[in-house]
């Protein structure tokens, strides 16, 4: 390692000493410079990166320890050396306690001083490794929010970074909780629409004419309750990133009305006549299989081929399972900020127990796991029985005879989606209702769900 | 024709011939300078610090850098234990591209048993003088095992190291000279 990149500041009041100094270390290949005192000091700190501090113990106006203080405010890795001709026990620990690297004192033995040197460079070294590392772990395990060190995953981090570059539309394909909105979320923030807005709409969760609405916008008077103009997401999103989650659900009305958008770049507010341009890039998802959809006549084939021109699978996370303990650090770093709680992490066991798991709801059944886990551990560690994974079967206590029916709905539901992990298909199709209906129900029960979230009943009903 | 080097015993004892006629040769042969011994009276005595009963080297510099005509490299000598104000000894002192250069003998002499061995005293002192007057042509401290440039500050460490210049050291002693207008 070149050493002129350890740059040594030497402050000391004495010309000789910072000659001397200075000259028997610039021989090493040492940057060297000196300050008279500790301002001027603080000012080169300022001005440029310093590796070692070289301050005299008795200076002077501003003193080495006030020196080290402060130059720990403006560089805090510099390593400090502080000198004095006064080898005193009191000094020596005053001079550790404000956080010197360590003390010399006067004259100091050259066999002292060089091996000391060498010392701080090599630490100073192995930090910097360290950061490096860490960068290059980062960003090998990464992508944005996204982690994984799953070969399939970091081809499909490459795919989605080289996607994101274009203008193409793209389609996200996975089951759900798989991450699909934090991918395409991803995939704006990496691309030249990155300082415009990114929208999102989950096509499921409307019915047809509000969902309409919802995309297009709409003029005032154009329907019952439209009591102002309305300006879609389509119109919204203009300059960035239409999200369209769920979009296997969409009606075939709006499969035609969304085609005609993406043919030609305009679009009509429901009740409007004029047409509007839009600039927006498409990212599409859905968990369903689109191309047999398409197949069998439930998708427009058009619509899919205008849709599916980058193509990106999210594998689920059984699929990837040497991911979990991956996973697991990164969703405890995140919900230890969330929650204010510091978890260590969790126990062999626990590990264990997530790492047998099969979760049909995927990395957002993992979060919602874990954030459980977190909430209710009693130590620093998150054990099995945190995690209220034992017997995942599905379970809802409904057997109080005194529960009103809407009482059994609402447990049911909620036991369902926890069940799910949060997946609102898998749900309906346990229930055997349709999307839109379970929606409704989520709703009128008031189960929350964040944007990553599962669902779980209102904190009210919680015992 | 002027000699590239000088070569100056400064010490209080009696100067020790063979030992500067040895230094003189070998300082030549390694940077391929004429080097010729300068024989003088004056010692630069008010380099003592009565303090601390040593020799002050930089002020020795100054003192042989004001002595000497522009042109030539001064290398000095001397019994007289050495030391820098920072440190509590130094083998020896040069200017780093500049023009003088001192070397002691003081805490070379005697090796580590405390036994006196002339032969093993002089490999020494003539590994600090290459060293010395590798700092004046520009060298810094090098790292490889063996070469006369590296840092020593024990005697096990000179002991360590060759008379000669690493490879590395030599490609950029050739570098320096070069850029130095000296052709060869």
């Amino acid at each position: 390692m070149s050493k002129e990149r350890t740059r040594i500041l030497v402050v000391d009041d004495e010309e000789i000493v910072r000659e001397s100094l200075s000259g028997w270390l610039a021989k090493d290949g040492y940057t060297l410079a000196t300050a008279h005192d500790g301002p001027t000091a603080l000012e080169m700190l300022r001005q440029s990166r310093w590796s070692i501090l070289l301050v005299d113990l008795k200076m002077p106006g501003m003193d080495g320890l006030q020196v080290l203080e402060a130059s720990k405010q403006i560089q805090p890795d510099v390593a400090a050396v502080i000198m004095t001709a006064y080898a005193t026990v009191e000094t020596a620990v005053e001079a550790m306690k404000s956080g010197a690297y360590d003390y010399l004192v006067k004259p100091f033995d050259p066999e002292e001083l060089s091996l000391m040197m060498v010392k701080i460079v090599a630490q100073q070294a192995l930090v910097r490794e360290n950061v490096l590392l860490r960068k290059v772990l980062k960003r090998d395990f990464h992508f944005r929010d996204m982690v994984s060190k799953n070969p399939a995953m970091h081809r499909m981090f490459d795919l989605a970074r080289s996607a994101a570059k274009s203008q193409s539309t793209i389609l996200i394909l996975g089951e759900s909780g798989t991450g699909k909105e934090l991918l395409a979320r991803a995939i704006h923030a990496e691309s030249p629409r990155q300082a415009a807005p990114f929208v999102a709409v989950s096509c499921a969760a409307l019915t047809e004419t509000l969902l309409e609405s919802e995309l297009f916008g709409h003029e005032k008077g154009s329907f019952t309750g439209a009591v102002a103009r309305r300006k879609g997401r389509f119109e919204v999103a203009h300059g960035g990133t239409l999200f369209l989650d769920e979009i296997g659900d969409i009606s075939p009305k709006l499969q035609l009305d969304l085609l005609r958008v993406l043919e030609e770049r305009k679009l009509v507010r429901v009740g409007g006549t004029d047409p509007i341009d839009v600039d927006v890039r498409i990212i599409a998802a859905t968990n369903r299989d689109l191309k047999k959809a398409a197949a069998d006549g439930q998708f427009r084939e058009d619509l899919y081929y205008r849709l599916n021109v980058i193509p990106i699978l999210l594998p689920p996370l059984r699929e990837r399972r040497e991911d979990i303990p991956l996973l697991v650090e990164h969703f405890l770093e995140h919900l230890s900020v969330e929650t204010d709680r510091q978890i260590e992490g969790v126990s062999a066991d626990a590990l264990a127990a997530l790492m047998r798991h099969d979760w049909p709801g995927n990395v957002r059944e993992l979060r919602n796991v874990l954030e459980r886990g977190m909430v209710v551990a009693k130590d620093q560690l998150i054990h099995p029985e945190d995690l209220g994974l034992s017997g995942s079967g599905l379970r809802t206590d409904t057997s109080d005879p005194g529960l009103t029916l809407d009482e059994v709905e609402r447990r049911h539901i909620t036991a369902v989606l926890q069940h799910t992990g949060g997946n609102v298909t898998q749900a309906a199709r346990t229930l055997d209702i349709d999307r839109v209906t379970l929606y409704n129900k989520i709703k009128k029960y008031g189960l929350r769900r964040g944007e990553d979230d599962g669902f779980s009943e209102p904190p009210a009903a919680r015992s | 024709m002027a000699a590239d080097v000088h070569i100056w015993w400064i010490g209080a004892d009696a100067a020790d011939d063979r030992l500067l006629e040895t230094i003189r040769e070998r300082t030549a042969a390694s940077f391929g300078v004429q080097a010729r011994l300068y024989r003088h009276a004056d010692r630069p005595n008010h380099a003592f610090d009565p303090r601390r009963g040593q020799h002050s080297s930089t002020a020795i510099l100054k003192w042989l850098v004001a002595r000497d005509q522009p042109g030539h490299r001064m290398l000095a000598i001397t019994d007289a234990d050495l030391f820098i104000p920072v440190l509590t000894f130094v083998y020896g002192e040069a200017q780093l591209g500049g023009r003088a250069a001192v070397v002691s003998t003081a805490r070379l002499l005697v090796d580590q048993g405390g036994r006196h061995d002339a032969a093993l005293a002089a490999d020494r002192i003539v590994k600090e003088c290459v060293h010395e007057l590798g700092h004046t042509f520009g060298l810094l401290h090098c790292d490889s095992p063996g070469c006369v440039m590296r840092r020593s500050v024990n005697a096990i460490e000179v002991d360590a190291k060759t008379m000669t210049l690493c490879g590395p050291c030599e490609a950029r002693y050739r570098e320096l000279r070069h850029e130095d207008g000296h052709h060869e």
